[in-house]
């Protein structure tokens, strides 16, 4: 690891700054105009939520995971209650499994859509912002006539969904994909082929195919760089082996390419909620699950940023003794490290967004020396240090 | 009338300060500037920092971490201004009630420092961009 001089100007962005909508910090060290090094500081956001997590029963976790991150609210309860499921050994109706796999598709949509549209926010192009979420819209119209919420679906059960898609809707669904595709592909040819974007995001914010293994990437963030790694094809859940549909991943690495892979995504999920809407089983959308037996599980599910992984662990009772979530912005963030240095502060801002980093979800507390990049405290030195402190108070008292 | 209050109600300008929200009722936010909501046509403005603002549109339950910063942005917003608390985290935290880190609610520290300040609630999980657009509407015809 490098070691960065101190009397290095710094330009501290954040915590609070109109870039983004959370609060996170960046301390970018440069060089007249080039990043030579940077610091993320994050958990501004920090809401204890594995802690609230166990103060609730099972079946309310889902509601609560729901809000770890408003834009992936389908992933992380998705994640959860397969987590759950394995501790119950529960056999899913049909009709769930693909209920679920539209409500995700449909949340891909949205914030992939999104995504575009703040990235053209970024780069000072804020027509692609309006257009992009002017076409989000009926996406969101749709999760809403499914689910009763524009966001914060909370449409996920152990043991099946909440709210299931009524046959009256159907025929409308499909013609709203149909019109939702022909605005994506305008709107993704627009895009693709705009010189402005071409200048702006081709070869910045490059991280390269080792890095990303590296740095241990998920989502579009690793298949921007050619690692082909989708938990939908890899660990298949849902309803996702049962369709046709197919990985995109791109070698580039740039931004550019992360944006590709997020526009292809949009289409590929458009071509997965259309399958799934025509071959949508009959039958009832949940089971009842009686209890949840001891035990422990995992669930993995294919958030828009990356993979979200939830660990449960059950002693019989009503509630989880242990919950852990892993968001994907978690192992996303320190790639900055990689893809940030000995970049133009200006490429800076585009390639800080280009992960779509999610500082709700991510959350977690290690301390970490600026200038040689040692961690000074982790858990186990946290947990000394609190042991020590307690005996020190006990002297005293 | 106030001269000072007539004028904060014909464009207002708002700084959004989320302070440990779940980005939902960010996104509706930033929904409300896009073509199908269009606050812009009402005068309202996003605006990059507190001092150009007459509005603080707050979002969250206000953590640990967070709540000296919203302090530190309402002092920095010249006065009169109006805090829109959005969300049901930033009425009364929410679903994170419980949660260790929550210091909140928002209201709660504003009149820490200012009594007086003037606070409009937007309830909802996230609240609809139609529900913030009338909180808005309603709190500057009240005023």
């Amino acid at each position: 690891m490098k070691t960065v001089k101190i009397n290095q100007p710094v330009i501290p962005v954040g915590p609070l700054h109109p870039l983004q909508e959370e609060m996170e910090c960046f301390r970018l060290t440069v060089d007249g105009e080039t990043v030579t090094d940077i610091d993320m500081r994050i958990s501004y956001n920090h809401r204890g939520i594995e802690g609230i997590s166990q103060s609730l029963q099972f079946d309310q976790v889902p509601l609560l995971v729901s809000r770890i991150c408003g834009i992936c609210s389908a992933s992380h309860p998705l994640a959860y209650v397969q987590a759950v499921e394995e501790i119950a050994d529960v056999k899913l109706p049909d009709r769930a499994r693909y209920v679920r796999t539209i409500v995700a598709e449909l949340e891909r949509i949205h914030s992939h859509v999104l995504w575009l549209g703040l990235a053209g926010h970024f780069i000072g192009y804020d027509t692609v912002f309006m257009w992009a979420w002017k076409y989000r819209e009926p996406v969101l119209d749709m999760l809403e006539a499914i689910t009763g919420n524009r966001n914060n679906y909370g449409n996920l059960l152990i043991g099946g969904c909440r709210e299931d898609i009524s046959d009256d809707l159907i025929p409308k669904m499909l013609t709203d994909l149909d019109e939702i595709e022909k605005k994506m592909d305008m709107l993704i040819k627009a895009v693709t082929d705009d010189p402005v974007i071409h200048a702006r995001l081709k070869g910045v914010g490059v991280l390269t195919k080792e890095d990303a293994v590296r740095f241990a990437v998920t989502g579009p963030t690793a298949r921007g760089s050619g690692v082909d790694i989708d938990v939908r094809h890899d660990d298949a859940y849902a309803a996702y082996d049962e369709l046709d549909w197919s990985v995109c991943a791109v070698p580039e690495g740039d931004v550019f390419a992360k944006a590709v892979v997020r526009l292809l995504e949009v289409l590929e999920a458009i071509k997965i909620i259309r399958q799934a809407v025509k071959k949508l089983p009959k039958g009832p959308v949940k089971t009842n699950v009686k209890d949840i037996p001891p035990g422990e599980g995992t669930g993995r599910a294919e958030a828009p940023r990356g993979e979200t992984f939830h660990y449960v662990r059950s002693d019989g009772g009503n509630r989880p003794v242990r919950h852990k979530a892993r968001a994907p912005s978690y192992v996303n963030v320190p790639s900055f490290k990689a893809s940030c240095i000995g970049q133009k502060l200006a490429d800076v801002t585009i390639t800080l967004a280009a992960v779509d980093p999610c500082y709700s979800c991510t959350e977690r507390l290690a301390v970490v020396d600026k200038r040689t990049d040692e961690v000074l405290y982790d858990y186990n030195m946290l947990l000394k240090l609190s042991r020590e402190k307690t005996e020190e108070i006990r002297r005293h008292a | 009338m106030d001269w000072r209050i007539w004028s904060l109600k014909k464009s207002p300008w708002v700084f959004h300060v989320n302070t440990g929200a779940c980005n939902n009722c960010d996104i509706e936010v930033v929904d409300c500037l896009t073509p199908r909501f269009d606050i812009e046509r009402f005068g309202m403005k996003l605006v990059g920092s507190p001092r150009h603002a007459d509005a603080l549109l707050v979002t969250g339950g206000v953590t640990a971490q967070a709540a000296h910063r919203l302090r530190e942005v309402y002092r920095q917003t010249p006065k009169p201004c109006v805090v829109f608390a959005i969300g049901a985290c930033a009425c009364d935290k929410g679903i994170f009630t419980t949660g260790y880190h929550m210091v909140g609610p928002v209201d709660k520290i504003i009149r820490e420092i200012d009594p007086d300040a003037i606070i409009v609630y937007v309830p909802g999980c996230p609240p609809k961009p139609e529900a913030i657009i009338s909180g808005a509407i309603k709190a500057l015809s009240a005023l």
